[in-house]
Formats: structure tokens, sequence, C-alpha cells
């Protein structure tokens, strides 16, 4: 390692060789602002295309100035990252950017967390000196994600998201100089690509070019109505990340204030997608025991190893990209499935509400899941199990609406008995959780015996793939886990090789697992914030009484008055699906 | 990009996945595959492309986005005669915008697009070596040199018998 000398505002510091000047300039607290650069650490991307000009600085000897996030630096480098040059030139820069830029900031999705907007407030801009031609695109409305493209700054974060990390490839810079965009291939509507919906694109946009599906006026609608009874669901991964809607500090639980807030929004039940996130494992753990049994009795034919299937960006991906794999899932729907089947049958008998006179609702860290209660498997005679979803961005700015005072709200505790959940629901919000809650099932119902220690701390971390083993009494289970599509990618192409040695793998379309889905309050492509959420979700499992799916209460009275047993008919009936082969198959569309 | 929809048989596919393997199918050859693609199909389509994409195992996306970018590349087709105006700097200053006019007014056509009939398309290049001839237009591979306003119906008049 070749250690180099540069100086950076009359200030020296020792880097590695190969560092940037911005990154050496960090190590001197000098904050070099950036637009188009995303760096998500731990996950080995490093998006710097140079491309936006905000970071300039001069360099001694250079005739032009350079872009601090792509050029090295050499020893000796003499930089200024705040001379006049530097700052009329960054400020000329953002005032071209903003001259073919919709000035409808006061209306714009993304106003408030918009990075352009940020930079403007940052750099003073008061007037657009450049006047010219503004580019123009129609508006793309999908199922979940919405494209307005005039609004694009062709950053190409979310290109990178799309191609390098995720390996979907539906989004590609197209067409050159002012006509230049960010599209799916001849482009076609996202609806028409094969688009996953995960969402990330959305998460890391700087502007409003990439937003979600809003669904916050039929909601406001729903409860408003005194015919309906308007139920709530959220996911474990909401719950670590809702307070920083409100300026709390990443990984902050606000589990009972969240409770308090949707209660006071007029729901009329506040329950929990834990409660189904138990259910999952009771169903994924019995398919998971069942496949492994049948195995180790020398069945050749059972598909082996068993993915989950929680995830609806991972289920988009099989579907279009890995479709004659589709028979190595869970059949087990996702939690937020199971919970509208069961809260339309099971519980709307309950309180004698009719399926068409009952609105279930899920609060989602994520915008796939807003594609995936469309599905028209998971209707009931044209009636969704799941109405619709809103993301955590979407609650927040409800209760900011609502004017509630988020902080000093108390604490308080969801309703029974969906509200009722275990410790091994609450880590399904992030990477390795699914797995680890299927283990401290599958442990105790194959051996009879109990765990001495429920942690499994081999299964956790943010590592883009993961592998671990678990000792069953004698039998080792091999588990891998994998989050961000392209990590999957990697252990499907494995096990389509017959070079897969796993029995079961968890896949999470986000980085970091649900915790850094497309829905939450942007993480902008910044580590520190999911690692902070994931570790709010093993916090808020260790303060839980009861750790085991198979141990909540409710969940074994809905199986002695409901279900029967796990993978029984009529469990079949309402909490299992099937996937479809969506590759295109004939090339000519439309 | 507006694009002609056209069905691949069976044997173009093939031809195309021959010229992929050529290119030892590597993801880097994407513009010279996409040049064969172009001199076999007169122009690339979006059923081409997605060939092309799949064999080289790179997204349509990005090949679209390749094909949209190099304005060599047509989606497409041009007629049997495509006629190539070179606006570059010295054809330009010497009257290329006017000549480039009279064939659009003659033909009918806008720029890129090709005659009802498919004899002649019109494009625009930038430069193709021959300042000296300025201004330079090009049918096919044939090169016209100073070519007036008042020769571009000679020029079409040559291939006036052709079938």
């Amino acid at each position: 390692m070749e250690l180099i000398k540069i100086n950076i505002d009359n200030r020296t510091v020792e880097v590695e060789k190969g560092t940037t000047i911005f990154h050496a300039a960090k190590k001197l607290g000098i904050d070099i602002p950036t637009l188009c650069y995303m760096n998500l650490g731990d996950l080995n991307i490093e998006h710097k295309p140079g491309g936006c000009r905000v970071c300039v600085v001069e360099v001694e000897g250079r005739r032009n100035l350079a872009p601090a996030c792509a050029t090295e630096c050499y020893d000796g480098m003499v930089v200024h990252s705040h001379s006049m040059r530097v700052l009329n030139a960054r400020k000329t820069v953002l005032e071209l950017i903003l001259s073919d830029h919709p000035f409808d900031c006061l209306i714009c999705a993304k106003s408030g967390t918009c990075d352009l907007q940020n930079m403007a407030i940052k750099m003073g801009v008061r007037s657009i000196p450049f006047q010219g031609e503004k580019s123009t695109y129609k508006p793309d409305f999908s199922p979940a994600i919405i494209r307005e493209m005039d609004k694009c700054i062709m950053c190409r974060r979310c290109e990178t998201m799309c191609n390098d990390f995720q390996t979907v490839g539906v989004l590609s810079g197209i067409h050159r100089g002012f006509e230049s965009v960010v599209a799916p291939a001849f482009e076609r509507d996202l609806d028409h690509s094969e688009c996953t919906y995960c969402g990330q694109c959305v998460a890391v946009c700087p502007t409003g070019a990439l937003t979600e599906v809003d669904h916050t006026t039929q909601l406001i609608r729903d409860l408003a109505d005194p015919a309906k009874k308007v139920v709530v669901q959220t996911a474990p991964a909401v719950r670590a990340a809702l307070g920083e809607a409100f300026g709390m500090e990443p990984g902050t639980l606000v589990t009972g204030k969240m409770v308090a807030a949707l209660r006071r929004l007029g729901f009329d039940y506040v329950f929990d997608t834990d409660f189904a996130a138990d259910l999952t494992i009771m169903e994924e753990g019995t398919e998971l025991l069942d496949r492994l049994t049948r195995f180790l009795d020398g069945d050749k034919e059972v598909k082996l190893p068993m993915l989950t299937s929680c995830c609806p960006g991972w289920v988009n991906f099989f579907e279009y990209h890995f479709p004659d794999m589709r028979d190595i899932p869970s059949t087990a729907r996702s939690p937020q499935q199971m919970f509208g089947a069961i809260a339309k049958t099971y519980f709307a008998d309950q309180i004698e509400t009719k399926r068409d006179e009952m609105v279930v609702v899920s609060v989602m860290p994520c915008v796939a899941k807003k594609y995936e209660c469309t599905r028209e498997e998971f209707k009931v005679d044209d009636n969704p199990d799941v109405d619709y979803s809103i993301s955590t961005r979407e609650l927040a700015m409800l209760i900011k609406r609502s004017n509630m005072d988020f902080a000093s709200l108390p604490d308080e505790e969801f309703d029974m008995p969906m509200g009722e959940s275990t410790g091994a629901a609450v880590i399904f919000g992030t990477t390795g959780g699914v797995i680890e809650a299927a283990v401290r099932t599958a442990y105790e119902l194959h051996t009879g015996k109990t765990l001495e220690k429920i942690d499994f701390e081999q299964l956790r971390g943010i590592k883009g793939t993961r592998s671990a083993s678990v000792d069953f009494d004698g039998v080792e289970i091999k588990i891998g886990i994998a989050h961000g599509l392209g990590q999957a990618r990697k252990l499907l192409d494995d096990i389509k090789a017959g070079k897969s040695q796993y029995h079961a793998i968890e896949i999470m379309a986000c980085p970091g697992g649900c915790v850094g889905g497309g829905g939450q309050p942007l993480h902008h492509g910044n580590p520190e914030i999911i690692k902070a959420r994931q570790k709010a979700i093993y916090q808020e499992d260790a303060g839980k009484p009861i750790r085991k799916s198979h141990e909540n209460p409710s969940i074994i009275k809905l199986y002695d008055e409901f279900l029967g047993k796990p993978m029984s008919e009529k469990a079949h009936h309402l909490l299992h699906t099937h996937y479809f082969d969506k590759k295109r198959k004939d090339v000519l569309l439309d | 990009m507006t694009s002609i929809k056209l069905k691949l048989k069976e044997s173009e596919v093939q031809q195309l996945k021959e010229v992929a393997r050529s290119f030892d199918n590597k993801p880097g050859e994407l513009i010279n595959v996409l040049h064969k693609a172009q001199e076999i199909f007169g122009y690339l389509p979006a059923e081409v492309q997605e060939v092309v994409a799949s064999e080289l195992n790179v997204s349509v996306a990005k090949v679209y986005g390749v094909v949209t970018f190099y304005s060599f590349f047509t989606m497409l087709p041009r007629g049997r005669y495509p006629i190539s105006i070179c606006t570059g700097t010295a054809c330009y200053v010497r009257g290329a915008e006017k000549v480039l006019d009279e064939f659009k007014r003659l033909l009918k056509v806008p720029v890129g697009e090709t005659t009802a009939d498919g004899k002649f398309s019109i494009t625009c290049l930038r430069c193709v070596g021959a300042c000296g001839l300025a201004p330079v237009v090009m049918v096919g591979d044939k090169t016209y040199g100073r070519v007036t306003t008042d020769g571009v119906k000679g020029i079409l008049k040559e291939y006036e018998d052709e079938v």
C-alpha cells in the first residue's frame, strides 16, 4: 500500500494511492458537494460518473476544473475546493441543470427530500440566467412506480441500481445530448418492461423523476366512510425507519408511537404484519421441514434448496428471469398477503363484517407491495385480499397532515388478535431474518428440543451473500442468504449449474432487506442508515417476551379454530400461491 | 424512436446468432455485432436488438441505448438507395442545407425517413473526409461532389430506370 501526500485548502493529508480527491477531502472533514455521486459502501458499489460537475475543484497545474468524485490524487497534488473559480463554476453548473428542470417544486412529491432542491439552497441560487428549450416527456404510471422524466437530471444512479446492483437491466441511458434520458428499452412503459418494482431506483433518485404511486387520497376517503371497516397492518421494517421522517436518528424504534398514530388516524383495527410473518414461518417452516425430511429419506424428486417467497420484488425477478426455476421457491404467500387472506375470512367472521365492507390497508417499506396486492390470484370475486399498500413515506406524510406531534405521542399496543407477534416475526425486516425465524421454528419442530440460544449470529450481517450451517441435532442444514437481486442471481446461477450446496436460501431484493426498501424514508444510497435500522430490528426482537413463531398464542389459536394445521387444505387455499412464467417468449410486444 | 415491426424468420435468428458467435458472444463487441446486423437487415428493428441482447447477455435497454446514441444505427429501414448528405462544417458553409432541402422537397420525406416506394431514404452525416469536394452527397457507396440545388434532380434521375 503506497501512501501519498496531498494538500487541500492549505491542509495536508496522507492517503492511499488511488484515493479520489473527494475521499481525501472527507478525511480532512471537508465536505465537497455532490449530486450524481452515490456510495453504497459495504455493498461495494460506488457510482461516480463525474457527470453533474457539481463536485468540481481547482487543481494547481491543471487547466480545467476536476470532478472530485472521479479524480484520483497524486503525490504533491494541490487542491482548492472553494476558490472563487470553483464556487462560480459550481453555481453555474447548477443553474444550467435547473434551466432544464420544471419549477413545480411546491407541488412535487420529492419537495423537501430533493437533493437538487437542497443543492440549490446550499449554493444560494436565486435566479436562472439561462433560458432555453426544456425537455418534456409523457409521465409513465405503473402500478407501483411513477416516472416523470422532465425532472431527471441524468445522474444515472437509478441505472446503476437497476443494472449493477439488481441486474434487472430495465433502465438505460438512451439517445444523446439534449435528448438523452433514462428509460426502458424502446421507451416502453415500466408496466411493459421486466421491472420488478423493487423501487431501488426510487430510493436513490435525487429528484422527483422517480416516485411511488400515492394511495393516501384513497385512504383518507376510506377512513371517512362510516360504512367501511378499515384494517391496517404494518410491516416489521416500518417501525425501524418511520421516526426518521420526523427528524429522529436512523435506528430509532417507534413501534408504540406508530400504533398510536394509526389509531388516531381513524383505523378501526391496528394490526401487525408481524402476526402474518409468524404465520408465514408456520407454513414456510413446515414446507421446508417437509422437503428436508423427504430429501433425507432419499426422495430424489424433492426440490432443494427451498427459496423464500416473502419479497414481491424477488418473486417478480424470478418470474421474469428464472421462470424455469419457479417450482423451487416456497409456495407460501408473503406476510402481507397472508394477512389480507386471514383478515377477510377469519377476522371478518369474528366481527361479522362482509368482505366488501372491509378495507385492508398495509403500510410497507416497499413499492413492489403496491403491485403485489393488485395480482389477480390474490383476489376473491375481484375483491383484493389487501386493498392497497402505502409506503412508510406515505404514512409519515399522513401523520404530518393530521396535525400530530409524532414525538410526543404515547406508546400504544397493537389490537388483538392480529396484532400479536413474536421476535421471530420482527426480524423479517432485515436480511437474514426470515431464515433465522424459520430456523428457530424448524429446529424445535424437527428435533423436539428447545433451543438453548435463540440468536443465530452466523446468519446476521450486511454482506451481499452469506452462508452458514446450522446443526439440526446431527443433521447439518446449509443456509444461504442474499440481499440485492444481483446477489440472488449469483446463487440462482449456481443452482442452475448444479453447484449449490444449500438446503434453504433467503432472498430479499433490497439492500439490507426490507429496512433498505424502496418505500422507506430515502436512504440515498447511504449504508449507515440501513445498518442502523437493522440494529433496531434486532433490538426489538431481543426485547420481545416470545421469540419463536410457533409459540405465538394467537397463531396457535388461529390454527385451532380455523386453519387446522400448517399446510392443511384450508391453509393451502388461503396462504399459498403459485408462480407464473413471465419471460417474454415473443419478441414482438405491444 | 419510431420503429417498423418485423417478424424474424428462424433462419434470420440463426444468422444473428452466428454473427454474435463470430465475436465470441462478448458483451464488449456489442457495437461490432450491431454493425454486422445492420449490414444484414439494413436497419435494427426492436426484434433484432432483442436477439443481439440475449446472445451477448446484455440488457435490451443497454442495446437500445447504444442504438439510439450512434446516429449511424437506424431503427427504420433505409431505401434501396440511401442518400446521405454531409452537413459537416465545410459542406455546411458551402450550401449543404440548401441541397438537403431540395432532396426533401423532391422526395417529399423528412430526414431519417424513406419514400413510400422504399426506393430512397435521406440521412445526414458529419464529414466523409472529402471536404475539398464540398458539399458532398452519397448515394449508397457512390460519392457526388460540389453538388448544387440544380444538380439534385440529375442525381435522382440516375436511379430512375432502376427497378
